[in-house]
């Protein structure tokens, strides 16, 4: 008997069934044209820009653009063509399809009531320009791009992961990610510092908060069963029936004796 | 014995101490009026922030990848948990993308419609509530907490008689509402509707002119528009800062194009400014939600869509008709399959442009949902906004920005 094949590249959930027949209509892309406001700006970017594809999908602009323009394209946007906002950044995993990143900006232009999406595709191994020097709500958009999909990206000023820890490996929203966890994580760092030999003598971690190792008198106290600190935890208990009663707790307080330092205050 | 404690606490090499005079502050996560999961990295000259680095991250659940394994149907309970404060605000954003993405947005029955935007605006007064009561608790005012929790509940009694939950409503679906509203709830959101303005003119006049609340939020947290639009600011940070932007009026949906309200606006900047939106845009929900009072009378009793290739049809038709259960059977276990394409959907939540980008490949499970979280955003802003205020109004600014951690982490 032969295992199923399971891909690899792509090990997200999938249908469990679909018709041989079955083609997935597509929502239609428009022209441009069909949009007065849409075929202006157009006119305007393809005049100074070399762009690959634009056509309105869902009553919004989409714009195809080599990477390398990005920056370019976004400060003429923001300036000359009013869309002033950049609502949304982030990207699509289509390493396993085409090895590319499509990285898309979600822009809102205010004064035109209008919103258009720039999108551009880029290698696994390739950065991006920063666009935070036009936006600066890039900036954070930018860190969760790469603490989700690992993309580089230049010129950032704090580039570090936003969402996940520092110190976490791998880029969770890539299809190759795994959908379930990793069981031998918890020895990883036993396994670096101590050796595989100590996994024994270290015991699995303790996930409970409210943990208390009994035989541990250094950091443990135990009621009713107190020993002297560090004793070994089945040794006698300290009776506290042996404290000396006939000692006063509060020394009695002589006002002749006391002075007071000072008056003034 | 275990040995506890070997590995060295992790501290992403923050010195505390330093030779200089600033001092390092760690701000939450724990804090009670972080508002949330935010740990801010405070560096102090003194009383004034020097610096500030948000630090966000500590919620995180990662509803993005959990959206791209489930169907659409199943990922809709999960939006809940996003902003927790309004849920059905989620709901219906999420609703309304996957709808448009489908292009059913015009086959939702126009009392679907009427219940959606009730609800919708309902949660905006729910957690205006919610952002006063916590808002004026970290500035210091107690007792406007206690009158504003009251009535938010009265409020979320009235979700809880609608779709029985009082925080996670669930209670929109793809393609319609699951219920139709219940008897006598239209009346008893008019008395709570009617109750409603004398309470508003309560908190007013607890905070309008009381020294300290002006003293603590004018001229704090300072935001003007160009910052406000090169952060992505929405919402009413957006607002707050001179810029009249409402998705309500600009890019309508649902049946915002046939009601009459206004937007308000300020151009203080600052948190006082935004205060008096919150409390404006109350009184507009107020007036939005009497007309649509009338409105659900006049419509039919349908409460979900009706195309088959995606909605399961209605209960009497899946117990009566053969075809309508094999396709409710199929919309179940497989769940619908969108066309190919991309749509990108923003609403306007209570915190600001809560909008849904969906990539479909023609699978029942989207290939991409990005979640476009206002507070995202608006915490991010704090980076820039902090550096200059004091450590005292650090807390008057959080507040004001209106952050919930659901979201921002997702």
């Amino acid at each position: 008997m032969m295992r199923p094949y399971r891909p690899k590249d792509n090990v997200q959930k999938k249908a469990y069934y679909t018709d041989r027949f079955w083609i997935a209509p597509r929502i239609p892309e428009e022209d441009v044209s069909q949009d007065k406001v849409y075929a202006a700006d157009i006119e305007k970017i393809k005049a100074k820009f070399d762009i690959k594809k634009a056509y309105i999908q869902r009553g919004q602009l989409v714009v195809i653009i080599d990477p390398v323009i990005n920056k370019e394209l976004l400060f003429f946007l923001r300036d000359e063509l009013g869309y002033d906002m950049l609502m949304e950044l982030s990207a699509i995993d289509y390493l396993a399809q085409d090895g590319e990143f499509e990285v898309f900006y979600q822009l809102l232009s205010l004064s035109k009531r209008k919103r258009l999406r720039v999108k551009c595709r880029i290698k696994e191994d390739e950065a991006i320009e920063s666009v935070n020097p036009v936006f600066r709500s890039a900036d954070w958009s930018e860190r969760e791009m790469y603490d989700m999909f690992g993309i580089k990206v230049n010129n950032h000023p704090y580039f570090k992961r936003i969402l996940m820890p520092d110190d976490w490996v791998g880029y969770p929203l890539r299809k190759t990610y795994p959908l379930h966890g990793d069981e031998a994580a918890q020895w990883y760092e036993i396994d670096k510092i101590f050796g595989k030999e100590y996994r024994e003598i270290v015991g699995p971690e303790i996930r409970d908060a409210a943990w208390i190792d009994k035989t541990d008198t250094e950091q443990f106290a135990r009621y009713g069963h107190e020993v002297p600190k560090g004793a070994p935890y089945d040794s006698e208990p300290v009776k506290i029936d042996s404290f000396n009663e006939d000692a006063p707790l509060v020394e009695t307080f002589d006002l002749k004796k006391s002075k007071i330092v000072d008056r003034d205050r | 014995m275990q040995q506890r404690n070997r590995l060295e606490p992790f501290f992403e090499n923050l010195v505390f101490d330093r030779d200089d005079n600033t001092m390092v502050v760690n701000f939450g996560p724990q804090h009670p009026s972080a508002h949330g999961q935010l740990r801010l990295i405070l560096e102090l000259d003194g009383e004034q922030v020097v610096k500030a680095v948000p630090d966000i991250g500590y919620l995180h659940r990662g509803m993005e990848k959990m959206a791209e394994n489930m169907i659409y149907n199943e990922f809709l309970p999960t939006t809940d948990r996003m902003d927790y404060i309004a849920a059905t605000s989620n709901n219906y954003a999420f609703a309304f993308a996957v709808e448009r993405l489908l292009g059913i947005e015009n086959e939702v029955p126009r009392r679907a419609k009427v219940i959606r935007t009730i609800l919708l605006e309902l949660n905006r007064i729910i957690s205006h509530l919610f952002w006063l009561a916590t808002h004026a608790l970290d500035v210091g005012a107690m007792s406007v907490f206690l009158y504003c929790f009251r009535e938010r509940e009265y409020a979320m009694d009235l979700m809880e008689d609608y779709c029985g939950a009082r925080l996670t409503h669930s209670a929109v679906r793809i393609g319609g509402v699951p219920l139709d509203l219940p008897k006598g709830w239209l009346e008893k959101l008019s008395v709570f509707l009617n109750n409603l303005p004398s309470q508003i003119e309560l908190y007013e006049g607890l905070l309008d002119k009381n020294r300290i609340w002006r003293m603590r939020l004018e001229n704090v947290g300072v935001i003007p528009p160009e910052m406000a639009k090169s952060w992505g600011c929405s919402g009413i940070m957006l607002r707050g800062s001179g810029i009249e932007w409402d998705i309500r009026k600009e890019e309508p949906y649902e049946l915002y194009d046939e009601l009459d309200f206004d937007i308000p606006v300020s151009d203080r900047c600052d948190s006082y400014g935004r205060y008096k939106l919150y409390m404006e845009e109350m009184r507009q929900s107020i007036k939005i939600i009497r007309q649509l009072i009338p409105m659900y009378k006049e419509t039919g009793p349908e409460l979900m869509a009706k195309v088959p290739q995606y909605i399961s049809a209605s209960k009497e038709d899946i117990m009566t008709q053969n075809y309508s259960l094999m396709q409710h059977f199929v919309l179940v276990t497989q769940g619908m399959r969108p066309p190919v394409g991309e749509v990108y959907v923003p609403t306007e939540s209570p915190k600001g442009e809560l909008g849904f980008f969906i990539r479909s490949e023609g699978e029942p499970y989207p290939y991409r949902l990005k979640i476009r979280a206002p507070s995202f955003w608006h915490t991010g802003i704090l980076q820039d906004l902090l550096p200059g205020h004091y450590l005292a109004d650090v807390v008057t600014i959080i507040g004001s920005t209106n952050i919930v951690f659901g979201e921002i982490d997702r």
